[in-house]
């Protein structure tokens, strides 16, 4: 059985679980239908309650 | 390390954060104050110096300007240090030849009304950062073993599900429970809700899994009494019955879940006629006695006040379900819940509330200044939508209280070094960044221990643990940041042993050497808080990166 992972969607869950497989030792390959990743979470501006900046 | 002559370059990156920054501060000002500064070589603004764009800047900068420090003026350290650090390192240059200066938080936010003040203020900290940088050395990471064998405090949904995870991913699991049996929570509940599945078929179905499982060890009736150590080397005692067990664990969950609040001298509270939600959930296991017609649940008892101001969310979801449930048993019972707020987040909740409407289930207003009163055969209630009081008739009266910590919460939370919130929860590295991590690496958290979670939450939560733990256990070893503590002055050093008294993370210890009693790091297992190097009055210690003469030539740079 291949050991690789798909990992369908760019945004902030689909990266977060590239990045623990990847940490893993697993090979992911993360697919993203726009141009960058990054999802919903990277149009945002600040982000509660911490105040942290989205991107 | 660089040569003692070696000519200093250091390139300041001074970032907008669109307009976080730049809205606030004079960016052009900082960038002609910074290029005057000793040893700055390069200085250059970006509007986002975290994108990709940015990065490629400063890796750039490393490599066409030949820079050998770095200084980046931007947001915090905390979520973005590790960010530009890796930059660095991917550059060619030793990560920890970097320094981040936070001219977000600590000026342009704070300072929004006054720009001329916040943008001195960032001056004053860029060149303390300048000051600071030129004195950086290169350090190197740690390595260090981790033992691959987990532990789970905690026997609940959240716990059992996280170690069933990762004993399904072959890691060896010490499961240790407080009381006789597995379930936790889930054996005092009767049906879940919104699927009205029996809890004990839940828990039937999990504890077998894991007593069944045979890379788990079950100790009930137990606790972990002492757990030295850090990431990948703990020494765990866990109090059995029959005897204390020591054994050798890498990572550690935290899953201990958290009790319901007993209403004590509330709306007339006797845990007969009138009972908690939780106390309901037994009446209905057992069946619902004869007589039982008018019943009035009143939510947010003991919660969203100023003892316990948080909503604990999963009280609203148990009263509508077991509002339902009571129907069944008794189609004729008339059921009211006086609520303040409905909290009935997602599809499935909201679905069983439409539905308790349409079953009968009566929903009622009340305002917190004007609390229902609970009198020996009826509920007085001002409704506060139609504005008038109104008197309902109740042979049970169910109080829905909060969720709130365990007794031994803080036991743990000493026993581990991991902090608790004011409510007695435990409490995350990062709301975002780290929401299942605690602080310190290695150990994790899931379930109600964190917050009041409902099953789906705590599962949910359970195989994130896990999966966050599984990333040290499978890669067999970790890398720790080197900004520790160091013997820099053995000499110095009289073996007094007031700094291991100190240290909260059990990460110093003396040892006798050659020349007499001295200290000694545990590398793996410092943070590099510099209570040790603060208090030693040998100024034997230094932490690195933050030694005393990088500190005073920033003060020197302030003051000067």
């Amino acid at each position: 059985m291949s050991k690789d992972i798909l990992v369908i969607g760019g945004g902030i869950a689909g990266m977060q679980s590239s990045l623990d497989l990847a940490d893993m030792g697993i090979k992911v390959h993360l697919v993203e239908k726009l141009p960058s990743i990054g999802g919903k979470m990277a149009q945002l501006d600040k982000t509660f309650p911490t105040n942290d900046c989205a991107i | 390390m660089p040569e003692k002559n070696e000519d200093i370059r250091i390139g300041v990156f001074l970032c907008h954060c669109g307009s976080n920054i730049a809205g606030y501060l004079n960016m052009e000002e900082l960038a002609e104050f910074a290029e005057k500064l000793p040893h700055v070589a390069f200085v250059q603004r970006n509007l986002y110096t975290c994108s990709e764009g940015g990065i490629n800047e400063i890796k750039k900068g490393i490599k066409e300007q030949n820079l050998n420090r770095v200084v980046v003026a931007s947001c915090t350290p905390r979520t973005h240090e590790p960010l530009f650090r890796s930059s660095c390192g991917e550059a060619g240059l030793n990560p920890y030849l970097f320094e981040m200066v936070n001219i977000r938080d600590q000026c342009s936010w704070v300072h929004m009304k006054e720009q001329e003040n916040g943008t001195n203020k960032a001056k004053d900290l860029i060149r303390m950062g300048v000051a600071k940088a030129a004195l950086l050395e290169p350090q190197e990471a740690i390595m260090s073993e981790v033992e691959v064998r987990a532990l789970v405090i905690g026997g609940g949904i959240a716990g059992m599900t996280a170690a069933l995870a990762l004993a399904n991913r072959g890691f060896e699991v010490v499961l240790v429970e407080k009381e006789e049996a597995l379930g936790g929570m889930l054996n005092r509940l009767n049906r879940l809700g919104p699927t009205m599945m029996p809890a004990s078929d839940l828990t039937a179905e999990k504890v077998r899994a894991v007593t069944g499982h045979p890379k788990i060890t079950v100790f009930t009736h137990a606790r972990v009494s002492e757990a030295q150590g850090f990431i990948g080397k703990y020494k765990v005692d866990i109090e059995t019955e029959s005897g204390v067990k020591k054994v050798d664990i890498g990572v550690i969950i935290v899953a201990t879940g958290a009790r319901a609040f007993v209403p004590k001298g509330l709306y007339n509270y006797d845990g007969k006629r009138v009972v908690t939600q939780l106390e309901m959930e037994t009446l209905l296991k057992d069946g619902l006695a004869p007589g039982i017609n008018n019943v009035v649940m009143i939510q947010c008892v003991g919660s969203r006040n100023n003892e316990r101001p948080y909503c604990s969310r999963i009280c609203c979801q148990t009263a509508v379900k077991n509002a339902m449930l009571i129907r069944e048993q008794n189609p004729a019972a008339r059921v009211s819940i006086l609520y303040r707020d409905m909290q009935m987040y997602g599809v499935e909740n909201e679905e069983m509330f439409r539905d308790s409407k349409a079953r009968g289930i009566r929903y009622m207003n009340y305002s917190p200044d004007r609390p229902p009163e609970v009198e020996p055969d009826k509920v007085r209630v001002y409704h506060a939508l139609l504005g008038r009081e109104m008197e309902l008739p109740a042979d049970l009266v169910v109080l829905s209280t909060p969720v709130v910590s365990q007794e031994d919460a803080e036991v743990i939370s000493r026993l581990l070094r991991v902090p608790i919130d004011e409510n007695g929860f435990f409490l995350e590295g990062h709301v975002k960044l780290k929401p299942l991590d605690f602080a310190t690496d290695g150990v994790y958290l899931c379930g109600s221990a964190r917050f009041p979670s409902n099953i789906r939450e705590a599962v949910a939560q359970g195989l994130g643990a896990a999966s966050r733990a599984s990333i040290p256990l499978s890669k067999g070893s970790v890398v720790v940041e080197p900004i520790i503590s160091v013997l820099a002055n053995e000499d110095a050093c009289r073996g007094c042993g007031l700094c291991v008294a100190l240290c909260p993370y059990g990460a110093l210890e003396i040892q006798r050497t050659e020349k007499g009693r001295k200290v000694h790091v545990i590398d793996v297992a410092c943070k590099g808080c510099g209570v040790c190097a603060a208090t030693c009055y040998q100024h034997a210690l230094s932490i690195n990166s933050f030694t005393d003469q990088q500190i005073r030539s920033q003060l020197e740079a302030y003051l000067g």
